[in-house]
């Protein structure tokens, strides 16, 4: 290669050139990276990162690593939102052209759903859940930590297409042809496909971990219908996730090999069959929907009856409507193709399991209200947007049962009111959700609480903005306005609805900015919480010191029932738990290996991403070696001895 | 009595889009089909406002009711934890919802696989999407046009839908749902409109770059207008050479066009059978 070439490949095919917005993103990116590295060794922090959180193993660190990654996605993806809102405020735009419109909902979509929804849920369950049944970590924090680093390099390499090599088009969907090498030459599609395998497969190991730790690990007494609800919510997810994920695995995978080697699993001729991919897809992503939406369900169990001071009505319904809908997800995946041409007999199979699905959630909303009644509330900024979600939820809820009219769904599918449904749910469910348990869990993270009036402040301007956004939306769906279109004519009446739902759209970036300062101003200036438990909770994770030690549980209570810290305080048995003999601790080593691995396994996807086989064979070559390496490793993790938990607990005011 | 209230709140619905005086394909059907799948959609509407309006009203009566700075709270219940009777009622209710939803609607899933207008002779069209138009071909009259479609009025029209690129979705609202395009298979959609008019047509399933700008017009005329026009494209219009539908196929956007015929090697793809049709299989037929 002489230096032409060199040069040239450089301006046209690896870096992204000629869009300012991505110049202005390239100096940005520089500028960050430098700043971060400026202050870590100002402070002398590197070691710091590298001791405390690059190779931790501890699960509230990991989770709190998850949080922190899926907000800054939050922010990419809410950009990428309020993009398209802006391109859409008016007809005829020329804000952004149609190849730049298609990459930024492809992406906003992906990263959504990939890179913030899920890993947030993740946090959360990974702060929370082994505090909540007693436990002092997952089943396997090593795994653990390789989940969250896998998670991590799939969602750089995947953003990494912004400014080197170019992203996706093809809709978070990546429906084949479309998304083949035929129609979408480029290693845009390339990055979708190897992101989200790596992530995916942290996401797989996840599952997994999450079922053992809740399955062996919980404190004595605390049988499967003592758990609190949120436990069962990650119990039932990580159920459907195990079912689920190799799916994608292979289905992705299978369009790798496509793409990369040119085979045709999906490809429109030589014997492929496109519409595989479809069902593929939904096969794993209906219950993907559900892997977002039942630990949402749990957090507002938790957070409604924490601050209505009661037991949650219907424990029992709850869980067995949980179990249901893990159930019916796995049938009714072909309501996101009932146009392409099934039968009458499948459609009104899958129409009507679909409707099904309504049953067991109105059970649960049916549950929260009553959880409300004869209670006594408190409007904390983490119970506003619990409450919020039951009316903004039902109204995606009823729209969803109105999509699974199988005649009546011809008419709204691919449409904007198709966009108002699952945003309706998505919002309303998982992001009310991760934003309730982010106010929630915090002092359980920090030690301290989060301000209530920013707090609140935030909740009103984005609930109202979300309606101002999405509620117009199913009328111009009605209006026959279809998803993914970069522009509109001026003469179709779609022109003030769409110029309604920007302004919506601006009023959740600046709730999302007052919340992000809220985070800030809270670190600096926010109420201490001394107790452990601000908001006189329920379950276990309140009974221990905020933020929660190393070893969560200088004892292991014994659970006597549900909600065990509430009949603890109500029996006056803390105090007599707190005073137990204290024995050494056995905790798990912090271990480098699952970040290196994670780093080897981004440097294979850069590879495969661009096509360079021999990167993405060194790559893997060194990912075995470091299995291999770790299957000669001695780990069996240190002691915390008695002095060290006494001066802890005692540092915390508990002795 | 559910005729008449139907027929009250379609009437309530129609006039708050005539407020704001826009169009509302959907709700304003201009056939058979689109009009059984508006009923669908008014008599959803209907039992998903009931559930709507009583999730609210309770919602509104707790939060007010219960919040905890009220003066007297004398009835705080903090281990009320579950109640059979009341379970097991709002159990039955959805169920009986979901029964007078699914019904309707399995019937009409049959219904919309036939002719809507079964005393009627039907006219086929075939229609092919590619990056980022629509062909249609009339193997009656053995003409074809692009981006605009003919059909006469006050009869059913049978499209048999494929693809020459990615997938699409062939959507007309005013006249009905749609129906996707598929390489290597063929879907059918029935459509019918009651009166001449035109009636705009779009791409609903997202195909690449100019996907926005695939749209095409319905136009649908009296018979003997249709007869008169298909005569005239046949005696005046171009013919489609192979050569010119080859160039058609590359992606790009091109406007409204007519031609006399289409070349005879396409010809097949007419009496083609469409066994696995139904069932959603690549048919075998139509490789290149
Ligand atoms: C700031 C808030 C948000 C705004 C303004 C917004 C806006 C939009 C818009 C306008 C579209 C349609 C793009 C089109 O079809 O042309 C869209 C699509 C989508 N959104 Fe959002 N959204 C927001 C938040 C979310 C969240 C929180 C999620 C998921 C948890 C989400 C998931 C999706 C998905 C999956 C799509 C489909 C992408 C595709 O068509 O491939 N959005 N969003
Ligand atoms: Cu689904």
């Amino acid at each position: 290669m002489n230096m032409e070439n060199i040069k040239d490949f450089l301006l046209h095919d690896f870096f992204v050139t000629g869009e300012p917005m991505i110049y202005m993103a390239d100096v940005a990116i520089i500028l960050v990276s430098l700043a971060i590295v400026f202050v870590l060794t100002y402070f002398k922090k590197w070691k710091w990162l590298w001791k405390e959180w690059l190779t931790t193993v501890d699960h509230k660190k990991i989770g709190i690593m998850y949080i922190i990654a899926a907000l800054a996605m939050l922010f990419r993806g809410g950009a990428d939102g309020l993009l398209m809102r802006a391109q859409l405020a008016l007809p005829n735009l020329h804000f952004l052209n149609a190849q730049h419109y298609n990459e930024i909902f492809t992406t906003h979509g992906t990263i959504m759903i990939f890179f913030m929804a899920m890993p947030f849920l993740f946090g959360l369950i990974n702060v929370a859940m082994p505090l909540q049944i007693g436990a002092r970590d997952v089943a396997f924090p090593y795994l653990n930590a390789i989940s969250f680093w896998l998670f991590f390099f799939g969602a750089l390499l995947f953003n990494l297409s912004f400014v080197i090599g170019g992203s996706p088009d093809a809709g978070w969907t990546s429906y084949t042809p479309l998304a083949e090498k035929g129609l979408d030459p480029g290693v845009g599609e390339n990055y979708y496909l190897i992101g989200l395998q790596l992530s995916g497969i942290g996401t797989l190991a996840s599952g997994i971990n999450f079922i053992v730790t809740i399955l062996k690990m919980r404190a004595p007494g605390m049988t499967l219908m003592k758990m609190p609800m949120f436990t069962w919510a990650s119990l039932i997810t990580s159920v459907i996730i195990v079912f689920a994920f190799p799916v994608l695995t292979v289905a992705l995978a299978m369009l790798t090999i496509d793409r990369l080697f040119g085979a045709h699993f999906f490809t429109a001729d030589s014997g492929g069959m496109p519409m595989m991919w479809a069902n593929l897809f939904w096969i794993w992503g209906h219950p993907e929907v559900y892997i977002v939406i039942l630990p949402a369900f749990g957090i507002f169990s938790e957070v409604i009856s924490t601050f209505a001071g009661k037991k949650l009505f219907g424990y029992k319904a709850m869980v067995w409507s949980m179990i249901v809908i893990c159930v019916l997800s796995f049938f009714v995946w072909v309501h996101h193709f009932f146009a392409m041409g099934a039968g009458p007999a499948v459609n009104s199979f899958f129409g009507v399991s679909t409707m099904l699905i309504a049953i067991p959630t109105g059970v649960k909303i049916f549950n929260w209200l009553l959880t409300l009644y004869k209670a006594k509330i408190r409007f904390t900024t983490a119970n506003l947007w619990a409450l919020a979600f039951i009316p903004n939820f039902v109204i995606g809820g009823i729209t969803g049962v109105m999509l699974a009219v199988v005649p009546a769904d011809f008419q709204y599918h691919n449409s904007y009111f198709l966009i108002a449904h699952f945003h309706y749910v998505l919002i309303a469910g998982t992001v009310f959700a991760v934003f309730a348990g982010l106010h929630y869990w915090w002092p359980k993270m920090f030690g301290h609480m989060l301000n209530e009036r920013l707090g609140k402040w935030a909740f009103w301007i984005f609930v109202i903005g979300f309606n101002v956004c999405f509620l117009p939306m199913h009328f111009v769906g009605l209006m026959g306005m279809t998803r993914r279109l970069y522009t509109y004519p001026a003469d179709l009446g779609w022109t003030p609805w769409n110029f309604i739902e920007t302004i919506g759209a601006f009023a959740m970036g600046v709730a999302f900015i007052i919340m992000v300062y809220n985070i800030y101003w809270s670190a600096r200036y926010g109420e201490r919480d001394t107790t452990g438990d601000p908001w006189n909770g329920r379950t276990l994770e309140w009974a221990v010191s905020s933020p929660a030690p190393e070893y969560n549980f200088a004892t292991i209570p014994e659970v006597k029932s549900l909600d065990a810290f509430w009949e603890m305080k109500k029996n006056g048995e803390v105090e007599k738990w707190r005073k137990q003999p204290l024995e050494p601790i056995h905790m798990p080593d912090n271990s480098y290996r699952p970040f290196v691995i994670s780093v080897l396994f981004f440097i294979a996807g850069f590879g495969f991403v661009f096509e360079w086989l021999w990167l993405g064979v060194i790559g893997l070559i060194g990912v075995f070696l470091c299995l291999a390496l770790r299957s000669f490793e001695k780990d069996e993790g240190h002691h915390i001895p008695v002095e060290e938990i006494e001066r802890t607990e005692r540092a915390a005011g508990r002795l | 009595m559910v005729k008449k209230a139907l027929k009250s709140l379609m009437l309530f619905g129609l006039s708050i889009f005539a407020l704001t005086g826009c169009d509302v394909p959907v709700l304003q059907p201009q056939g058979p089909v689109a009009e059984k799948q508006f009923h669908m959609i008014i008599w959803s509407s209907i039992l998903m406002l009931f559930v709507l309006l009583t999730v609210f009203t309770l919602f509104g009566f707790v939060v007010f009711k219960y919040r905890a700075n009220r003066a007297n709270d004398d009835d705080y219940e903090p281990d009320l934890e579950g109640n059979t009777k009341l379970e097991i009622l709002w159990t039955t209710i959805p169920i009986i919802i979901i029964l007078l939803l699914a019904i309707p609607t399995v019937i009409t899933i049959h219904d919309s696989m036939k002719n809507p207008s079964p005393d009627k002779k039907p006219i086929t069209i075939e229609v092919t999407s590619a990056e980022w138009k629509w062909l249609f071909r009339y193997p009656e009259q053995g003409i074809e046009t692009v981006n605009v479609v003919h059909i006469p009025a006050d009869r059913p029209v049978h499209f048999v839908l494929t693809s020459a690129g990615a997938m699409n979705s062939f959507w007309v609202p005013s006249l009905g749902g749609q129906m996707y395009t598929m390489p290597d298979m063929k879907t059918e959609l029935w459509l019918e409109a009651d009166k001449p008019g035109r009636y705009d047509g779009r791409a609903a399933n997202f195909n690449g770059e100019n996907f926005a700008h695939m749209t095409f017009t319905v136009v649908a005329q009296k018979q003997a207008d249709f007869d008169k026009w298909a005569d005239k494209v046949k005696a005046e219009a171009p013919a489609l050479t192979m050569k010119e539908y080859k160039k058609l196929l590359k992606p790009g956007l091109v406007g409204k066009k007519v031609y006399s015929s289409y070349p005879a090697e396409l010809e097949h793809a007419s009496d083609m059978d469409m066994p696995g049709m139904k069932g959603g299989e690549a048919s075998e037929h139509g490789k290149h």
